[in-house]
């Protein structure tokens, strides 16, 4: 009998072995990162590490870790579940325990030890893990150990959106732009972790008594512990071995003796098996290489030498999200100079550096413009003076023109975003931005590399010639790191790995951003463009995919700098001097940067102040103008301000004197201000006052709201709205109400817009998930009951019996006005919506503004659910109407899909009216996670387009920041102000 | 762009080839005898691998569920195959109405269909909503009977082999008896037999009889009951074929039924006009309806547990299940059922389940994970896992879930041999099983 015990975890970044001795004590451990060589690692660890430790050469073997399964069966070797391992070395190396977190590379954990045991894992869609962190320290530009000792600095955090990397990375990058601290935003990421742990895996269940923190991240993060610690409320426990609890685990559990060189040698003949589902290789031979080589250097620009007295120039500076640009460009839009250097964090220093050097260069430059363009451009517009900003998009276009001047469609790929223009008839007609859930962007092939140990041109180049590429499909980074993986166990090569992952970003671009199945949808005349078309396999592979030849410009990754410097030639007045700083005003230029929350209104904007030499200051990160000019914006033409005007006047009045009992309120219900209740308030709160009961309503969202109920939510893929109604219920109980009315709904009322009048599924009953989640709710009376209030009469007859199980008391012949008034409140509620709409659209024309309907749902009014995105759509100079001010203005008609969700069917027939409006234009929120609007997106973009007019989707999330929003709407008015140009 | 194809006409049953996406394998195969016999021509689709998923992805929206992307992309497949004759081939889908998204997948197949150049191929609906009038399929009282047949017996044969087939003595035996029944009830109803309640009742026995003449070894093994979106629940393709999984894992596996999903579908029916109000001849013509289903569910249970084997209740004992924990009015997608499903597997000795279902489905953020928390407070024993499929989901990150699940069901397997044991299926069928008694 073996005495030996080995373990071995292959986890997702690392790998793990330990040795243990007849009593349990460690001889031996090795923690490694593996660089995905999982084979190689693994064999070496059992034949140079744990064999020398092991008598004989025979041991108690078993494996675990999420890389380790497939790996284990093959070899014959038990497979111990990686949670379950772990629970099995704390019951032996920390009894007492009650509750383990562990964080791995792509997993998180929660074990519950004591009082029923349960383990958790964060479900397919997570970040919040280590390959989280690793990438957020990558986008800082540090190394773990810096990111965390930065932490420590901190003196406030922001929120950031931990669920998913791409979603963080656009709450980071503006931060990193807008110039806020490493050390701040460092501490802010280990916060969104511990946020997105408890959020995603507690699921109702209070974390207490003595924790115990597992994993590499809890093991190397001093910061991360304390954000965990402080969260919690407790005092958590890193032990010894923290990083081998798993492998310690399959250890222990390991009954199965195995000689380790002969289970190494199984490892090796595993290795050799390659099969892998392949596709067809990028170039066949290499004079197909070279033709397609030789066509791509056809495009370009030509480039002449940068005289000592040259001018008058033009600059085009792109502020990107991971890089600054700058193209000097010549009055025939010849190129002077170029440079492109990798933006660490601020966009400011480094155009100072290089504005100061193209002076000393050249003494006698004349500078004709200046423009900005890109995440920054305000920034750089700001700091600099440049004389013209241009949205990005529009740059993007003004360039590709140049090389295509009938071009119809554009794509760019750039290092964090993705973005594609339809152009028709020479405007802009369709853009397509990567929406939050989708990668297949250049750092996505970085993060690759890196991860695989190669320089990304390298890496990239290796694919062009790999007989069998992957096939990996097109999914989501954290996905396709599994994928990967799985692809080297089953024996693919560097090369093909590389090939298939630069197929799959054309895949992504094409299928999950852009849509489009055939070439047809695109368009034939396709300008490819951005630094990720530099690497030759990813275009190959959209030439292949699409089956059409594309221009790739010389300059693909400076085409907005190039585009934006062409405008300002264009815009340039004869004899021009560009405002921008001399160069004594470069010298003595100085950029303090400090970071204030706004206290103007309740969205509590994070407001960026830089101040610059002069004096002058810029401000961003605000939603409205109040922090800049010190007046509120004007609300007169958004009708979300007048909805939720309307909402608090409800709340400002929650008893009816006349209605009242003389012994005062019969009892105090609270009604949560969440999802259909937003429309349905009214309704309720008159109901409940005329029967003479006092209302309770939650107040609008905030972020502590939703923290204060994130840990009761069950499912976190649910979509934002639904997550906030656990903050709702706690608001309410905090308030000390008697009961809380929150019914389910199937039915929605009938608008006769459509074929049936659903709720979707979550509105409709998710009082059944708050009943069943939301511990405190079981120590006040819920009502929750099923009613449906299209069927008046129904409703009448039945109301008294479903309220009377709670409330017997109330004298039956009140409910029959009651329910009448609350009937009519709720008309006359949706009547102001309407005729407030019509103000707003009469005072818009009469002011020449344009009119934009936000259409979501009710609760989309919600300022944490819709991020204050009406105010910015104002501070565009335009004005806001709702879906529900205009669906009534149009009569039911066929669409494509099943019309039978009544908020959907007013989202269509809005849609429809904008199309016989030319000053009226359709922008539809989008919750992240809304399964319907998949369907409903598709079909109102296809209403809008037939009419001929432009679609604007945004996601809207947990996200705070509006960079990408903010980018869309201006593209939206710079489109639309072209079409009107013309 | 109009996403139109032609509608499909009572003329075309003569003339058209009707491609069928296969969810559930064994009823599905019984249900195209029961068509065949109705003068049908139709094929049920088993074409997978990656193309299925890629057209999916490549012709409906990304973000749409799952088994969509998946059906559609299944049948897009079979187009592009070259197999069919595509002037006289029609697709069939089902359609259960109600407030799920899954409501559209027929308006996602027709303008995936136009844009993928087949605008020519028409497609038909399968529902008893009054959903899609002009294209429904022809329905006859007649072949609604076979169906109903061919689902009753293709949940008892799945539950049959489900239960011998981790336990025979001789690999292949159960299987081969699954094949014969198939072959066999296929056949009678193909003649146009075996369907009335009388014969199907005593053809119940018969096979259930013949199944439990197989030799067995009773050793304990791990009961895992699988629930979840009725797609990704049955179809191989839709849950990375977790049956032939689960059974690699020396399980024993449960799938509930698919005539619940049909009983319940009738029973939200009554249950609208109960919440509601509404027509009172709709409410009686659901309760005539689930009665009959019901007598025919019962009579399968009673061979099961006559021969030894684990059944469920009846369905009207399975809708009292929910109470406390979810109201009978979630009716979206499987709503309320899954819940009960859930209940029916925790207490009749399947405390390990799966709940399983596309990444984003709506319903079961309620009546899945949203419920767990209140199951576990009733059943501690209980031990779920809520398992989402998409294609960007690698198997091995939802096997890695499961065999979580698996681990703490063997230990509480192990556990429970050593103390007082539990309640296993066979107690509460009523003893071991017993060699085949004649009726």
């Amino acid at each position: 009998m073996c005495a030996v015990r080995v373990g071995l975890d292959i986890g997702s970044t690392t790998i793990k072995c330990a040795v243990v001795g007849e009593q349990g004590e460690l001889l031996w451990s090795s923690y490694q990162r593996h660089y995905s060589h999982i084979l190689e690692k693994a064999r070496e660890m059992l034949c140079q590490g744990a064999a020398g430790h092991v008598p004989g050469g025979r041991a108690l073997l078993a494996i675990s870790g999420s890389a380790g399964m497939g790996l284990a069966d093959s070899c014959g070797v038990p497979f111990v579940q990686e949670v379950f391992a772990t629970r099995v070395a704390a019951n032996r190396l920390a009894p007492g325990t009650d509750c383990v977190i562990e964080l791995g590379g792509e997993d998180a954990k929660i074990l519950f030890l004591t009082n029923g045991t349960e383990v958790r894992m964060n479900g397919s869609c997570a970040g919040g893990t280590g390959a989280f962190i690793d990438q957020m320290a990558t986008l800082l530009k540090m190394g773990a150990d810096e990111m965390d000792a930065a932490a420590q600095t901190a003196t406030r955090t922001y929120t950031i959106a931990s669920r998913c990397g791409v979603f963080a990375k656009s709450d980071i990058q503006p931060l990193i732009n807008q110039g806020a601290k490493a050390g701040d935003i460092a501490a802010s990421i280990y916060q969104a972790v511990v946020n997105q742990t408890i959020a995603g895996l507690a699921q109702g269940r209070p974390i207490k008594g003595r924790v115990l923190y597992l994993g590499g991240p809890l093991t190397f993060s001093q910061t991360l512990r304390q954000s965990f610690d402080r969260t919690l409320g407790t005092a958590g426990i890193c032990p010894e071995n923290s990083l081998l609890y798993v492998a310690l685990g399959a250890a222990y559990y390991a009954d199965t003796a195995f000689d380790l060189a002969e289970v190494a040698g199984r490892l090796q003949a595993y290795s050799a098996t390659a099969t892998y589902a392949s596709q067809p290789p990028l170039f066949a031979t290499k004079e197909e290489y070279e033709a397609f080589h030789a066509r791509h250097m056809r495009a370009t620009v030509p480039h002449v030498p940068f005289g000592v007295d040259c001018g008058p120039v033009h600059i085009g500076i792109d502020a990107g999200s991971t890089t600054v640009k700058l193209v000097v460009i010549d009055s025939e839009a010849r190129i002077l100079y170029t440079n492109y250097q990798p933006n660490l964090g601020n966009p400011v220093p480094l155009v100072r550096e290089v504005l100061l050097r193209l002076y000393e260069r050249h003494p006698g430059l004349a500078i004709a413009s200046v423009t900005a363009t890109g995440y920054g451009e305000e920034l750089v517009k700001n700091a600099f003076h440049a004389d013209f900003g241009l949205v990005e998009t529009v740059a993007h276009f003004t360039a590709a023109r140049y090389f295509l001047p009938d071009v119809d469609f554009i794509i760019d790929i750039g290092g964090q975003d993705m973005k594609c223009f339809k152009i028709e008839d020479g405007a802009i007609s369709n853009i397509f931005l990567n929406e939050a859930c989708s990668s297949g962007c250049g750092s996505f092939l970085q993060t690759f590399a890196q991860a695989l140990g190669y320089d990304v041109k390298e890496f990239a180049a290796m694919g062009l010639f790999a007989p069998r590429p992957v096939d990996l499909g097109s999914r989501c980074t954290v996905f396709m790191n599994s994928s990967v993986k799985q692809a080297q166990k089953d024996g693919a090569s560097i090369e093909n790995i590389s090939a298939g992952l630069s197929i799959s970003v054309v895949k992504n671009a094409l299928y999950k951003v852009i849509r489009a199945a055939s070439p047809e949808e695109l368009g034939r005349k396709v300008v490819v463009q951005g630094g990720t078309f530099y690497n030759e396999a990813v275009l190959r592979a959209f030439e292949q995919e699409m089956g059409i030849e594309v221009i790739r410009p010389d300059i693909a990754g400076l085409m907005g700098a190039y585009g934006a410097a062409l405008h300002g030639r264009a815009k340039a007045r004869p004899g021009m001097r560009s405002a921008v700083l001399n160069e004594q005003q470069l010298k003595d230029f100085t950029q303090t940067v400090t970071s204030v929350p706004c206290k103007g209104c309740g969205n509590h904007c994070q407001l960026t102040v830089n101040t610059f030499a002069d004096g002058q200051r810029f401000i961003s990160g605000n939603r409205c103008e109040k922090p800049v000019t010190g007046k509120a914006g004007d609300e007169s033409l958004d009708l979300y301000a007048y909805k939720r005007d309307l909402l608090e006047s409800y709340r400002a009045h929650p008893t009816d004197p006349d209605c009242l009992p003389a012994a005062g309120p019969r009892a105090n219900i609270g009604i949560p201000l969440c999802l259909n209740l937003y429309e349905l308030l009214p309704f309720w709160h008159t109901l409940f006052t005329r029967l003479g009961f006092a209302v309770t309503v939650s107040p609008f969202s905030s972020r502590a709201l939703y923290q204060a109920g994130q840990a009761t939510i069950p499912s976190d893929t649910a979509c934002f709205p639904a997550k906030l109604s656990h903050g709702h219920i706690d608001a309410l109980l905090k308030a000390g109400v008697d009961a809380v009315f929150y019914p389910c709904m199937s039915y929605n009322l009938d608008e006769g817009l459509g074929d049936n009048h659903y709720n979707c599924p979550v509105v409709a009953y998710y009082p059944e998930v708050l009943s069943g989640n939301c511990p405190e709710l079981g120590k006040t009376t819920f009502i929750y009951d099923y009613v449906n209030i299209e069927r008046r009469k129904d409703f009448t007859k039945r109301f008294p019996g479903i309220l009377g199980r709670y409330f017997p008391d109330v004298p039956k012949r009140l409910y029959k006005p009651a329910i009448d008034a609350a009937y009519a409140e709720y008309a006359r509620h949706m009547a102001l919506v309407r005729q407030k709409g019509e103000d707003i659209i009469a005072a818009a024309r009469r002011q020449g503004k344009r009119i934009i309907v936000l259409a979501g749902r009710p609760y989309h009014i919600d300022p944490e659910i819709n991020h204050g995105i009406d105010k910015l759509i104002l501070r565009h100079g335009a004005t806001v109407v709702t879906e529900d001010s205009v669906s009534h203005l149009v009569e039911k008609f066929p669409t494509h899909v099943l019309n039978q969700w009544t908020y959907h069917s007013r989202l269509y027939a809005a849609a429809k009216y904008c199309t016989t409006q030319p000053d009226m234009d359709l922008v539809q929120l989008v919750s992240f996670g809304c399964g319907l609007d998949a369907i409903t997106g598709d079909e109102t973009r296809e209403i809008l387009q037939a009419g001929g007019k432009l679609y604007t989707q945004l996601k809207i999330d947990e996200i705070t920041n509006l960079g990408a929003v903010n980018i869309r709407l201006r593209s939206l008015f710079a489109a639309l102000e072209e079409r009107q140009g013309r | 762009m109009e996403y139109t194809t032609p509608n499909f006409t009572p003329d075309m049953v003569k003339t058209h080839t009707i491609l069928i996406p296969n969810m559930a394998p064994i009823q599905f195969r019984l249900m195209a005898a029961a068509l065949r016999s109705e003068g049908y021509t139709v094929e049920f689709l088993g074409n997978c691998g990656s193309r299925v998923a890629q057209l999916g992805l490549q012709y409906v929206h990304n973000d749409t569920c799952y088994p969509a992307l998946l059906v559609i992309g299944q049948f897009l497949d079979a187009l592009a195959s070259g197999r069919y004759d595509l002037d006289h081939t029609a697709l069939l889908i089902t359609q259960t109405g109600g407030g799920c998204r899954a409501s559209n997948y027929i308006k996602l197949l027709r303008k995936a269909l136009v844009r993928a150049g087949y605008g020519n191929i028409p497609v038909a609906s399968l529902n008893f909503s009054g959903l899609e009038k002009e294209s429904g399929l022809p329905l006859s009282v007649r072949l609604l009977r076979k169906t109903i047949a061919a689902v009753e017996y293709g949940d008892l044969i799945m539950a049959l082999r489900s239960q011998t087939r981790p336990y025979q003595n001789t690999p292949g035996a159960a299987e081969a008896m699954t094949e014969k029944w198939i072959d066999t009830a296929g056949g009678w109803i193909e003649a146009g037999r075996g369907y009335t309640s009388h014969e199907m009742k005593h053809n119940f026995a018969a096979i259930a009889a013949d199944f439990a003449a197989i030799p067995l070894t009773r050793t304990p093994k791990v009961k895992v009951g699988v629930v979840g979106e009725i797609y990704v629940k049955y179809s191989p393709l839709g849950n990375n074929d977790l049956e032939k999984f689960l059974e690699s894992q020396d399980c024993e596996v449960n799938f509930p039924g698919l005539m619940g999903f049909v009983e319940y579908c009738v029973a939200n029916y009554r249950l609208d006009v109960d919440f509601y109000g509404g027509s009172h001849l709709v409410a009686g013509g659901a309760d005539l309806l689930l009665s009959y289903l019901d007598s025919l569910g019962t009579a399968a249970a009673e061979a099961l547990r006559t021969h030894g084997f684990y059944a469920p209740g009846t369905f009207r004992e399975l809708m009292k299940k929910p109470q406390g924990i979810i109201s009978l009015g979630a009716k979206m997608g499987e709503g309320w059922l899954l819940t009960a499903e859930m209940l029916e597997l925790v207490e009749g000795g399947y405390p390990n389940i799966v709940c399983a279902q596309p990444f984003g489905c709506l319903p079961n953020h309620i009546v899945g994970k949203g419920m767990i928390n209140k199951i576990r407070a009733l059943y501690p024993q209980a031990n779920i896992t809520p398992v989402d499929y998409d294609p960007s989901a690698t198997a091995v990150n939802q096997e890695n879930r499961i065999k979580l699940m698996l681990a703490v069901a063997k230990e509480n397997l192990a556990a429970a041999g050593a103390a007082p044991a539990p309640a296993t299926a066979e107690s509460l069928a009523g003893g071991p099983p017993a060699l085949a008694t004649a009726p």
